[in-house]
This record gives C-alpha cells, structure tokens and sequence, in this order.
C-alpha cells in the first residue's frame, strides 16, 4: 500500500479565494494511499515546506503530492526540499490548482471540485512514479552568440573575457549592428560610432572570439551543453586572409548606385563594398545581385586592381560545423519600413523618411555629412514634423506593443534638428511621453524647454504633398487632443518613428534552434521577472532587442546578464539533466525500430541479442540517455509497447487519466458540505 | 479565361435607376464594348443602404439577403455592382451572415426562405482591375481623353471598413486613378482621395457638409484637376450639387464637374455624347470637357 | 454510472497538452487571470507526440465526455517534429474512431502557443460548450460496463 502525503497551499488569498483548501485536503484525506492531507497558507514558505520535510521522515512517505501553483514555478523548489528530506525527488509531483483553476474560475463550488479532481488525478500519478535518477552529461564550454550588434558584442566580450570559446555569427558583412548607424545616443549625446567601434576591434583582436562574419545559422542540434551547430559562411566572393583591405577595388568598381544598406537607402554604395569604414572585419564583399561580373558575365575590374589577388569568383557557400555548449540569441530588431505607412506618404514621398533614416541624415559619417538636408532636393529643411507611434500601438496596424525606443529618440531627434537647423520648427506628434530611465525625462525636458520642440499631444491622419510657391512640402494633418482642435501643419520633412519589429528571419532562426517566440515573433523569456534573459529551452539565452524593443543601455545589461548566464553553465564540467527518457524492454521489442525514424535526436540505436554460443538471436532497439530528451515519440509509435518514458510512463497517464474520474461520493460529499 | 464570354449578374439599386441614371447607362455602355454581359437581377430590391442600417439592423440584413438570393436563383455566383453603398451593404451582409448564425436565423425568418450564401458581390471597379485588366482596358480606347487631369474620388465606401473593402488599399486606393490612366487622362495624385465629403450628413448638418465639400474640391483645384472621377452616386449628387450651394453662400465657384468614371470610360471608348447624359450634371460639363466630347 | 437527472451536466473533459506550449499557454491564461469553463482538466506530457491514442480511448472509458489534444503550432515543437507526428497520428485515429462510431465533435485537436492564453480560455469555451450540448457519452460509457460484466 502506497503512502502518499497531500499538501495543499491556500497561495495567500491566490488558491483559497476561489477553491476551498480546506475541502480538498479533506477530501484528498479520504482517498486509499494517502496518509496524510493538509493545508497552510504558503507552502512555498520555510515553515511549509517544513510541514512537508518533517511529514516525509515521520510518516515515512513514498510519494507526496503539493498542490499548489504551476510545476514551472516551484516544482524545483518541491522537489529540493523532498530530497533533502531524505526522497527521491521524482517521487514528488505538482498539481496545478492555481493557473489552472483558482486563477481562471470564479464559482467556488466549480473550482473547489476541479481542484479536487486535479489534486486526485496527482496522487493516483504518483502511485506509479518511479524512483529516478538525474542524468549527468559533459559540457563544452564554447559558446555561439547570434548576431553582432551591440547586445551580441558585449554578450561576446564578457563570455571571452570569463576565459570561454566564443563563435560569433553575424549576418552582414560587418558587426556593429544599428548602434554603428546611429548618429549619436540619448541621453548623453555621446556619437554612437565612438563609444562602439573600440568595442567592436576588442572582438576582432580577442583571442577567443572567432569571428564569423556574412555568415548564418544552418542548423543547430543536440542540447544544453552539446549543441552540434551548422554555419554558412556566405561566398563573399573575396579571400579575407589575404585582402589587406586597402579599399582599391571599391575605389574602381564602376557599378556605383546601388541603395546602400547602411545608409538606410539614402546613401549609395558599389557593387563591392564595405559596408562602412570601421567595418569589422574590413573586408570587401562582393554583392553578386548588382556585381557586372555575375550580371553580365564581363568587367572584373576589381580582380584586375587588386595587389593582394584576393577575389575569388568562383567561391562559394561553405558549411561549418561547430561543438557548443550554450547559444545567446542577440538578433536585434528593425523598424518597420515608410511604405508600410500610405496614409503617410511613405514610399511616395522621398521627404518621409524613418527614424534610422534620420540618424544617417544627422550622422557626421552620413551621406550629407551631417548636414540635414532633405532627400528629394537636399533643400535644408526649415520645419521638420516628428510622428510617434507610428504603427506602435496600433491594433489596426497589428502592433499592440509600445516600441519603448522612439519616444527618446525622438527628443533627440529634435534636438539634434535644432541643433543643425538654427531657427527651425520641430513638431512632435505623440500619444504619451514614455522617458523612464536615469535622465531620460530629464532629457526630454530638455528638447521642450532649451531647445524649443513643439509637442503636439494627438495622432496624424494623413501626410500629403502640396507644391506651394514651387517648392513640394508636406502637410500634415492631425488632431491635437489637448487643445480638442484639427492641426495642419506645412512641414519640409516627415520623421516616422516607425516600430520596432523582431529582425526578419528570427522565427525561422527560433524554430531551427527550437526556442519558443511570441506573436509578434520576439523571443519568449523563461520567465518574465526572475528569467529575463534565458529561454525555455535549456542552454539558450536571449540578449538585446531580439526578446523586445530595448534601447542600448538595456541590450547591454541583458547581454551581460546573458554572459553571466553563459559562464555559470560553463562553471562546471558535467551538468545534470532530467531523468526522463525514453526505456525500451528488450524482450518485448521485436526489432521494428519505428522508434529509430522517428526519433529526432538519434538517440536510438540497434543493439545485437546473443546467445551463449554468440549467435545474434534478435537485434533490439536501445536508447542512449545521453542523447535522448525525452520527447516520447518512440513511445507513441512502437506497437510492441516496449518503449516506456521514465517520469511519463503508460501507467502513470492512465492512473492520471482513471484518477479525474475516481471522483467518490465521498468526494462529492465533501464538497457539497 | 475567356473574358469576352463573361456574363455576371447585375444590381444597378435604386440611384441608378433615378437621379444616376447616367451612372448606369454609362456602366453598360463600358461593359458592352468590353463584351461582357450584365444581366439585371429580375425583381431586385432596395439594399438597405442610409435609411434602413439607420434605423433597424434586421432590415439591414434582410433586405441585401433577398437580393443576395436572387443572385444564386439565377444561376450566377457573382453579382456586378456599380454603387459604392449597395456594394458595401451586400458585401457586408454576406461576411456578417457568413459566421452570425443567430442573425442568419432571424433573416431567414423575415425572407420566409433560407439564406443560401456562397454569393460574391463585386464592385464594377473589381471586376475592371482584376478580371479584365488594364491591357484590355487600354485596348478599347478609341479617343484618349489626352491630358485631361482627373483626380479620383473614392469617398468612403470603397474603402471602408477594411475587412469589407479590401480590393484597393484602404488609405492610399488606385483602381480609379490606374483606370484613368489607361483611358489617356491624367490621374493626378491628390490627399483627398478617401475624405468623407459628409453626404450622409446631408439633413442634419449641411453646413459641415458645405465646409467638407469646400474643402474637396479646394485641393481638387489646387492640384490642377479638371474633373473629379467618382464612383458613388450620393459623392457625386453631394460634390456636384454643393457647387451650387457654394455660389450661393460663399460666392464661390470652382467649376469642377464631377463625373462618374465610366462616363469618362465610355467617352474614351468612343461612346456618343449624347448618350452620356452629361446635361444631369449641375456643374457645366461642356465648357471643360468640350474638347472631349466633340472629338 | 447513474446520473441524478436533476443536476446540471457537467462535461468531464480531458486535455492532453506538451508541457512546452500549451501547458505553459494554459498558464499563462491563468497569470492572466482569464475566466473560463471549470470542465476541462489537464494532463500535461513531454510532447503531443508522446500522445498513444489509447489514451484517448481511455480517457472516454473512463468517463470524459469530450477530449482536447493541443500542442506547439507547426514549426515550432520542442522537439522539432512531435507535433508532425502527432497530426498524422490523428488523421488516421479520426478515421477509424469515426468508423467505431465516435461522435469526433468529441474531440478536438488543436495548436496553442505558450504565447497563447487567450486562445486557450477560447478552446476550453468552445469545446465544453459543444460537449454540453451533446450531452454525456452515455453510449460509450455504457460499453464499458458491459464489457466489465462480460469480463468481470
């Protein structure tokens, strides 16, 4: 006969407002097994979880059941106390009858009797749970950060500095990320380029971080501690060990008005390039899109320049493998683009432009020097209209979230105007002003008081273009709410502070490293206050604007935070891992292997069934539980029943199943008491 | 597919069989050149628009349901619609009745037959952009109306609500102007494109309706348009009339005839002026499209 | 099984949901405090691939009136292709369930993200409302019983 101890949490007021504790316990009292049933207010407390210790010595339990909140909240924490308490922890299970009971139902009645038919459920579990081990399994202690911008850069540094392996992969051809566009950051005014670029030489210097730059995730398998990583670096059509990057053959390409990337399309670039001068690495590419040779078949202007004899042609893609143990996700973030926005012109009109748009415009590097002159005549422009939100909240643009960035940057947008353009107009359209931060409201003051920005509180309904004395401007009509009044405002330029999406691809990147993402295609935090950086996915950390709009200060914080992350995994040589994975009996496996094809990690192999004499009498499935994670497909699929998942085994899903509907009268009883 | 053997079920609705008459004598005449038949919905009925969605939501249904019915009875699947609100109503009706199956149940009692559904209506625009295409479109103009500058008035139904409207962009749409262009005008590029011009507003605040229509029309001026191009009978009754209105009260004349778009279609077709009616016009057509019409 | 005519039917209705998506979007329905239908209880598993259909079966002989089978959307399983498998695994079980003759209103597969709550709250809604109105599995229960008697 089992003995099961039951303990139930009143969460506070969590649990027991809606599910009487009291009832349950009573109930779970009356069910055969179970020796012992009781409530207390936080379980999660010193003292109840010293009911529950003092309980499993002095009634001498063999499974105990906390019914409480989600086992991804205190399941560690149960089982902690259960094993210090002399137990097996796999002994021990949560039922959920907070996020799934107290929390969502209102009639008391209803969601005592769930919670009771949950907590029944859990104890005729573990009845069947067995008495498991974790799983030990080395770690490599080499890590990949995803994306070389500022989050992916400091996340790089601080691993490499721990004394760690890092790989940094980057998918254009330099690091740098947006941060090396921006001309210069709020709330200091600091140049953007200044404070960046020593940081980006300190990654190509450092004798840890190996550098992939042009270069994208293929594949990632295996798990915490052991991921198998597939690498494409991308033909870039130059060999960079012997380019000295004297930036000849960009000099002489005659292929020179494609829209540069960095420049955010205002600027131009050649068909070889780099994308800009402090370009880490700093070597050319060769964009085999506009490139005459690859277009036409003739030019190779640049091989005939070039000293060194570095262009290759003929190069092409090449797969890498790399071992790794942990991988930091720093993906960043774009803006949506003008054209998304017709009531606004964009696409239409070359004086609407975005915020990254601008940032090249007021950029001493940018395609005017730093001049801010207007794109369609490079007149200078006298009013300027800045729009927040643009796409930010707005459901019916599909974007629920706040952007978090603009409002700052868009005070320093205008001041920066005004700065440039003495005695010009700055307007700022907003819905609200969003400048948490140290000195940030300080900052946006600053743009009203000292330098004169017009802040409209109302949205724009429509940008149009007006020729007016022979010159096209651009009226803006919109609503200012405080005065309760229509505005037009004729200005020379429109600034869209369009919002920030995940970058394109980072679903698909999520999927290949199997990494849950939210709607908007952000990445999913374990946990949104205490695991802010790591993901569900063991051995998988997120950093910067790839979990949610974040400005630089945040994305550094969270790339240290990933680091730090990173070197505590790697602290150690070996790690243990859950026990649950897949067993095969051998005398009922007839040798289908359905379990070998189905099985995504490999981890099935054949094993050979000897006889005295060493004749094979039948060859069997057999798993390897340091491969395995447990996913039960082999399970599902084997007709023999042979397979079995430890901790999720046939007989504890149907003893579960059996046991929401063993609700007794005595049950009912209770209840209804 | 061929398209000169296309034949859909037509709606004119009520404006067009009273003061848009020209709207639909234009739309056939269009249609007719292109070889496509538009065979009217025998015992058709109002479609709820103004009155009725006002004033009782079953009416609102019900009255597109019937006429809906009607198309499936007579063999067809796809219905032509020329104006923007009865577009709008049936479109709206089927995508409400589609998933509103206490609605459905109520209409149904009302029609005294069940609604069948599976019908699609199309705006006449819709049809021209996506079935027959510009290239055809083209094809057929006899007399370009040779820099003729057209701005293209969509108002709100074409547009709007979104989820209705969804065959043109909902803030910047150019089926018209893209239609305008094929027929050898010049589609000018204008903001007010998809501004309400307050028709519906009519009775109860006309002098709104006066500023809105100023304000049209001031920036149909101000872009250098001859003519405005619409496809809405109550744009066109109101941008037209309020010409008048505006002499009167504000000494203000901007002479700027309002047409429907195929009236301009059929002019650059080769159609008979005559035929066009342009005399229901309040806004003198002759003086600005003289040239056009006497070529 | 007798059932006091009186009472209200409450459906029992069982989830199988993997732990990675739709366990964890069920609990975020919860931290969100989203009301829903009390008739659906959980039973949380590595991964839907890990879903034998004869816990379905079972979970009908057992007295549910109605089962859920949720997991990652496709694309985005933990463990790359569980739900794949699992989606296969149901065309064919809805075949021949169908042709044992279960009502398959009974049953509903679905995909929830751990983003998803209110996507959760919404199925839980739908389906108990459909199994409401179907009523108890009274013909399927019954077997069960009659096969205990003939095997007792």
């Amino acid at each position: 006969m089992a003995r099961i101890g039951v303990f139930i949490c009143w969460c506070g007021e969590n649990i027991s407002r809606t599910v009487d504790v009291v009832k349950v316990a009573e109930a779970m009292a009356g069910v055969p097994g179970v020796v012992t049933s009781v409530e207390y207010k936080y379980m999660c407390s010193d003292p109840g979880q010293k009911i529950m210790k003092e309980s499993i010595k002095n009634d001498a339990l063999d499974g105990v059941v906390v019914a409480l909140c989600s086992p991804l909240m205190h399941e560690k924490t149960f089982r902690t106390a259960a094993e210090e308490a002399g137990l097996n922890p796999f002994l021990l299970e949560v039922a959920n009858i907070r996020e799934h009971c107290s929390w969502v139902h209102e009639n008391k009645e209803e969601a005592t009797k769930k919670a009771i038919a949950i907590t029944r459920s859990t104890v005729e579990r573990v009845r069947y749970n067995l008495q498991l081990k974790n799983i030990t399994v080395p770690i490599t202690a080499r890590a990949m950060v995803v994306g070389g911008g500022i989050a992916g850069i400091q996340a790089a540094l601080d691993i490499a500095n721990g004394g760690h392996e890092v790989v940094l992969v980057e998918r254009t051809p330099s690091i740098g990320g947006h941060m090396a566009g921006l001309s210069e950051t709020f709330p200091t005014l600091d140049c953007s380029q200044c404070i960046l670029t020593p940081r980006m030489v300190e990654v190509a210097r450092h004798p840890k971080i190996k550098l992939y730059s042009y270069a994208e995730v293929e594949s990632v398998s295996g798990f915490v501690g052991n991921f198998e990583v597939k690498i494409r670096k991308k033909a870039r059509s130059v060999d960079t060990s012997s380019c000295t990057g004297c930036g000849i053959c960009q000099e002489k390409c005659p292929q020179k008005n494609i829209a540069s990337e960095f420049e955010e399309g205002l600027g131009k670039r050649k068909a070889i390039y780099v994308p800009f001068p402090q370009a880490v690495p700093n070597k050319p590419v060769i964009d085999r899109k506009h490139c005459l040779y690859f277009t036409k078949g003739k030019c190779k202007i640049c091989e005939k320049v070039c000293g060194p004899k570095a262009i290759r042609y003929e190069q092409e893609d090449e797969i890498v493998e790399e071992r790794i143990g942990a991988i930091v996700l720093a993906t960043g973030y774009e803006t949506l683009p003008a054209t998304f926005f017709p009531e606004y012109g964009g696409g239409r009109y070359p004086d609407v432009i975005t915020g990254l748009q601008f940032e090249r415009l007021a950029s001493a590097s940018g395609p005017t020097s730093g001049e801010l002159k207007r794109p369609s005549d490079g007149r200078r422009p006298e009013t300027v209209v800045f729009l927040s939100c643009a796409g930010s909240r707005d459901l019916a643009k599909g974007i629920s979230y706040c952007s978090k960035i603009c409002c700052m940057y868009v005070a320093k947008h205008a001041m920066l105007y005004q700065h440039k353009v003495h005695g010009g107009k700055a307007y700022v359209f907003y819905m609200d002003v969003r400048a948490s931060g140290k000195n940030y409201d300080e900052f946006v003051r600053r743009a009203i008081e000292q330098d004169k920005a017009i802040y409209v509180r109302g949205r724009v309904a429509r940008v149009y273009e007006k020729e007016i004395e022979g010159v096209k401007k651009l009226v803006v009509k919109g609503a200012d709410t405080l005065l309760g009044e229509q505005v037009e405002i004729v200005a020379d330029m429109v600034v869209l502070a369009s919002a920030v999406k995940p970058s394109v691809g980072a679903a698909a990147l999520a999927q290949k490293v199997g990494t849950p993402y939210d709607q908007h295609h952000f990445y999913s935090e374990a946990h949104p206050k205490l695991r802010p950086v790591e993901s569900n996915t063991a051995g998988i950390f997120l950093a910067g604007a790839a979990q949610a709009p974040k400005d630089i200060p945040e994305s550094v914080a969270d790339a240290s935070a990933a680091a730090s992350k990173v070197q505590i995994l790697f602290s150690r040589k070996e790690m243990e891992r859950d026990p649950y994975v897949s067993m095969v009996n051998s005398d009922r496996c007839f040798g289908c292997f359905s379990c070998e094809a189905v099985c995504p990690y490999r981890a099935i192999s054949r094993k050979e069934i000897k006889n005295r004499s060493g004749e094979v009498l039948k060859v069997v499935a057999e798993v390897n539980a340091g491969l395995c994670q447990g996913c039960g497909g082999c399970i599902a699929i084997c007709r023999a029943k042979a397979c079995d998942l430890a901790g999720y085994t046939d007989q504890q899903i149907f003893s579960a199943i059996r046991g929401f509907n063993t609700t007794s009268t005595y049950e009912e009883e209770v209840v209804k008491k | 597919m061929d398209i000169e053997k296309r034949e859909y079920a037509y709606y004119p609705g009520c404006s067009l069989e009273g003061m848009a008459k020209e709207f639909d004598i234009a739309t056939k005449e269009v249609f007719t050149r292109l070889g496509i038949k538009l065979s009217e919905l025998a015992d058709w009925s109002c479609c709820g628009a103004t009155a009725a969605h006002y004033k009782d939501r079953l009416l609102a249904y019900a009255l597109p349901a019937r006429n809906l019915n009607l198309v499936g009875k007579s063999g067809k699947s796809e219905v032509a619609i020329s104006c923007a609100a009865c577009f709008s109503r049936l479109k709206t009706t089927t995508m409400q009745l589609e998933h509103d199956s206490k609605l459905k149940a109520e209409v149904e009692l009302v029609l005294e037959e069940k609604y069948e559904g599976g019908v699609k209506p199309l705006h006449i625009l819709e049809i021209l952009m996506q079935s027959v295409g510009t290239a055809r479109l083209q094809a057929l103009v006899t007399k370009p109306l040779k820099s003729l500058r057209v701005v293209s008035y969509y108002g709100c139904l074409l547009v709007r609500p979104p989820e209705v409207a969804t065959f043109d962009d909902l803030e910047n749409p150019t089926s018209m102007d893209k239609i305008m262009e094929c027929m050898g005008a010049v589609a000018v590029d204008w903001p007010m494109k998809t501004e309400c011009c307050g028709a519906s507003l009519t009775l109860s605040k006309s002098d709104w309706v006066l500023n809105l229509v100023e304000k049209l029309l001031r920036e149909a001026k101000d872009a250098k348009a001859q003519v405005i191009a619409v496809a809405c009978p109550l744009c066109q009754a109101n941008l037209d009339m309020r010409q008048i209105d505006l002499q009167n009260q504000k000494r203000i004349d901007f002479k700027m005839p309002v047409l429907y778009f195929t009236q301009l279609m059929a002019l650059a077709m080769g159609a008979q002026k005559e035929k066009l009616s342009f005399h229901r016009h309040l806004v003198e057509v002759q003086s600005t499209l003289g040239a056009y019409l006497n070529q | 099984m007798s059932m006091n005519m009186n009472m209200k039917f409450e459906p029992k209705i069982m989830a199988f949901v993997c732990q990675w998506c739709t366990y964890t979007g069920a609990d975020l329905a919860g931290t969100s405090r989203m009301q829903y239908s009390p008739y659906v209880k959980i039973i949380k598993l590595p991964c839907t691939g890990r879903i034998d259909v004869q816990f379905i079966v079972k979970a009908f002989e057992e007295g549910a009136d109605g089962v859920i089978v949720s997991g990652c959307h496709p694309g985005d399983c933990h463990y790359t292709s569980g739900n794949y498998y699992a989606r296969r695994r149901f065309e064919m079980f809805h075949e021949l369930m169908s042709f044992v003759g279960v009502d398959m209103r009974r049953i509903q597969f679905a995909w929830v993200s751990a983003a998803e709550g209110r996507k959760w709250a919404e199925l839980v809604n739908e389906v108990s409302k459909r199994v409401e109105e179907l009523g108890p599995f009274n013909v399927f229960h019954a077997l069960r019983e009659q096969a205990n008697e003939l095997n007792p």
